[in-house]
């Protein structure tokens, strides 16, 4: 179909063309290179070796993830930053779908509603994060002054080592309104006659959805948990404001203690051993995704 | 049409249902937001006192302890008077230097935002309207890179940045949309595939190069698509965190977003009122930028998915 869009003219050489496009694209390509494959090759060379960012790096082997391995810390960051991106991603995919099916509704003040819940991910992170300190301030918070009226005695959710990172959970739920805006128009684009079909052969609502909503928009749905996989597996400004890795560890994120490593503790070499793993991270668990949801996700065949 | 007509006492309890769900929804998500508003414009013993209300309390000034209604206009000059206090206290406090933080981020957005649109609509050009081998898949990889997560990337370009002299300086934070950004690239090309070729074929007749088709025909058909380029840039520049972490390391360089941050880790009692009318401060552009553009704003967003 692109190829039919723009022919190339029969007087072009394929070679001049071919030339010219990458011209075209130069920019990108040298951006490509300086700031991203020049990076991430420097990063593999890096994890191999002792680096301080004072004294040249020595090359030391495989020693750095040898000592990744056998560090508690390294191991307490990657539970932690499991169980988050697990919960965050479960619950917001749960929440966003729910959200897009009620906001779909031809509600009077609908607009205004959608643009409400989209309304936070804007928001920039810093002040989100100090807007949820005092949200979640043990003493004087609202949310413990709402509990309060219930009579109930809420805890210091940042301060204590079993709430802190579930109140960042929680926190994550409230920036689902992008997730939401791409799940609502995969809505609004299924078609009505399938729905008409249905009813004429009496379908219940909770199997129109199940049979019908749900598969049409899967694809939205498989985006969504790929992006929102990415984003936890990396999630870093929020905690690192709101709790700097504490209390006793509870929250320091793999990228936190990344961080400390390269910049607090001098040690860039070990930082880029971190650095490169998450790479490897990411990119299995999105292979992994995208070969289970096979069996799930249905693309619309136009 | 005949389900409703039978069923209407059922209809009309899903309707109450639904408008119900959907009050809950918008206070939920819009409380936060709320009470930052609400504890910016309140003078600090009224943000530690027990009893909270979204609206602060005024006390009226003519001796008698009595408090002013929300009714009058007396109630609403106190309640300007504490806001202008917290806005101004925040603003000119002397452990930070706002001014010169906004000053600092306008710089950097502005700078950002041009790169971008120029590089993203030059390099999306070459992705749609020239026809060339191995295009497709080049553009795959353009796509594959928004995966790449920054963190990854963060300790190598810092020593990069170092070896080039950029630290301390605003420049790792703007070059690089010089070069083109993966979701500005996908977008445009996105667009300018639409538009019809006859176009160029003409312009090219009439003896004009691709270099003024892009800037004379192109462009000014696509200012939807670029309208959503500047803005998602302006948001990402304008919020950014991480990249001013890292790569800045003297006050007087300091953005909005890292300034805030520094502004909260150097209080050391917590002046919440002031900490939100920062915080309400930074916020503010962009909720105007967003409230002016939505539509735009949200064609954006579902392009991506």
């Amino acid at each position: 179909m692109l190829r039919k869009f723009i022919t190339p003219k029969p007087a072009d050489h394929v070679g001049i063309q071919t030339l010219r496009g990458l011209i075209w694209v130069s920019p990108w390509i040298v951006g490509f290179v300086l700031f991203m494959l020049l990076p991430i090759g420097m990063s593999i060379y890096y994890s191999l070796t002792d680096y301080s960012l004072l004294e040249a790096p020595v090359f030391i082997g495989l020693d750095n993830y040898r000592e990744l391995f056998s560090d508690p810390v390294f191991w307490i960051s990657v539970r932690v930053t499991a169980i988050y991106a697990l919960c965050s991603v479960l619950l917001s995919t749960i929440i966003t779908i729910a959200l897009a099916v009620l906001l779909n509704n031809k509600l009077r003040g609908v607009g205004i509603v959608r643009a409400i819940v989209f309304l936070p991910t804007l928001v920039p992170l810093v002040a989100a994060a100090l807007g949820w300190m005092w949200l979640y301030d043990g003493e004087m918070g609202l949310i413990n002054n709402l509990l309060a009226k219930l009579s109930i005695d809420g805890p210091n959710w940042l301060g204590e080592k079993h709430w802190a990172l579930l109140s960042l959970i929680m926190m994550s739920l409230w920036q689902v309104g992008a997730a939401m805006v791409i799940c609502l128009a995969a809505l609004q684009s299924v078609p009505r006659s399938l729905y008409d079909a249905a009813n004429i052969d009496g379908a219940q609502p909770l199997s129109r959805f199940r049979h019908i909503t749900l598969p049409m928009i899967s694809p939205a749905v498989l985006f969504n948990i790929i992006i929102a996989l990415i984003w936890s597996v990396q999630v870093f400004a929020v905690p690192y404001i709101m709790t700097q890795g504490g209390p006793e560890d509870s929250t320091r994120f793999y990228t936190i203690y990344l961080y400390e490593n390269a910049f607090v503790y001098g040690r860039m070499g070990y930082a880029s051993a971190m650095a490169w793993l998450q790479l490897l991270t990411v990119l299995g668990l999105t292979a992994i995704i995208l070969r289970l949801s096979r069996n799930f996700v249905h693309y619309r065949i136009t | 049409m005949k389900l409703k007509l039978t069923n209407s006492a059922s209809y009309f309890t899903k309707r109450i249902a639904l408008y119900v769900t959907l009050l809950i929804v918008a206070a939920t998500f819009l409380l936060p937001l709320l009470w930052m508003i609400s504890t910016s414009i309140k003078p600090l013993d009224q943000v530690f006192a027990a009893d909270q209300s979204i609206l602060p309390h005024v006390v009226s000034d003519d001796g008698v302890q009595r408090t002013v209604s929300p009714f009058t206009l007396q109630y609403w000059r106190g309640v300007s008077n504490y806001a202008i206090d917290n806005y101004k206290g925040a603003w000119n406090d002397p452990i930070a230097e706002f001014p010169l933080y906004l000053k600092n981020t306008l710089l950097i957005t502005l700078l950002s935002v041009l790169g971008i649109v120029i590089s993203s609509s030059i390099v999306a050009y070459g992705f749609s309207r020239i026809y060339w081998r191995g295009r497709n898949g080049v553009f795959l990889l353009v796509i594959a890179t928004m995966m790449v997560p920054f963190p990854v990337l963060m300790a190598p370009l810092y020593v990069l940045f170092k070896q080039l002299g950029w630290i301390g300086s605003f420049k790792p934070l703007w070059v690089p949309a010089w070069f083109g950004g993966a979701f500005s690239i996908f977008l445009l090309r996105q667009f300018f595939m639409r538009i019809p070729k006859q176009y160029d074929e003409a312009a090219m007749l009439d003896g004009c190069s691709r270099w003024g088709i892009l800037w004379r025909i192109i462009l000014p058909l696509s200012k939807p698509a670029l309208a959503v380029v500047i803005l998602f840039q302006f948001i990402a520049s304008w919020n950014d965190f991480v990249g001013p972490l890292v790569f800045l390391n003297h006050q007087e360089q300091f953005t909005l977003s890292l300034g805030l941050y520094m502004y909260q880790s150097q209080q050391g009692a917590t002046p919440w009122n002031l900490l939100m009318a920062a915080s309400v401060l930074v916020i503010l552009p962009v909720l105007i930028v967003f409230l002016l553009t939505q539509r735009s704003f949200m064609r954006g967003i579902t392009a991506r998915g």
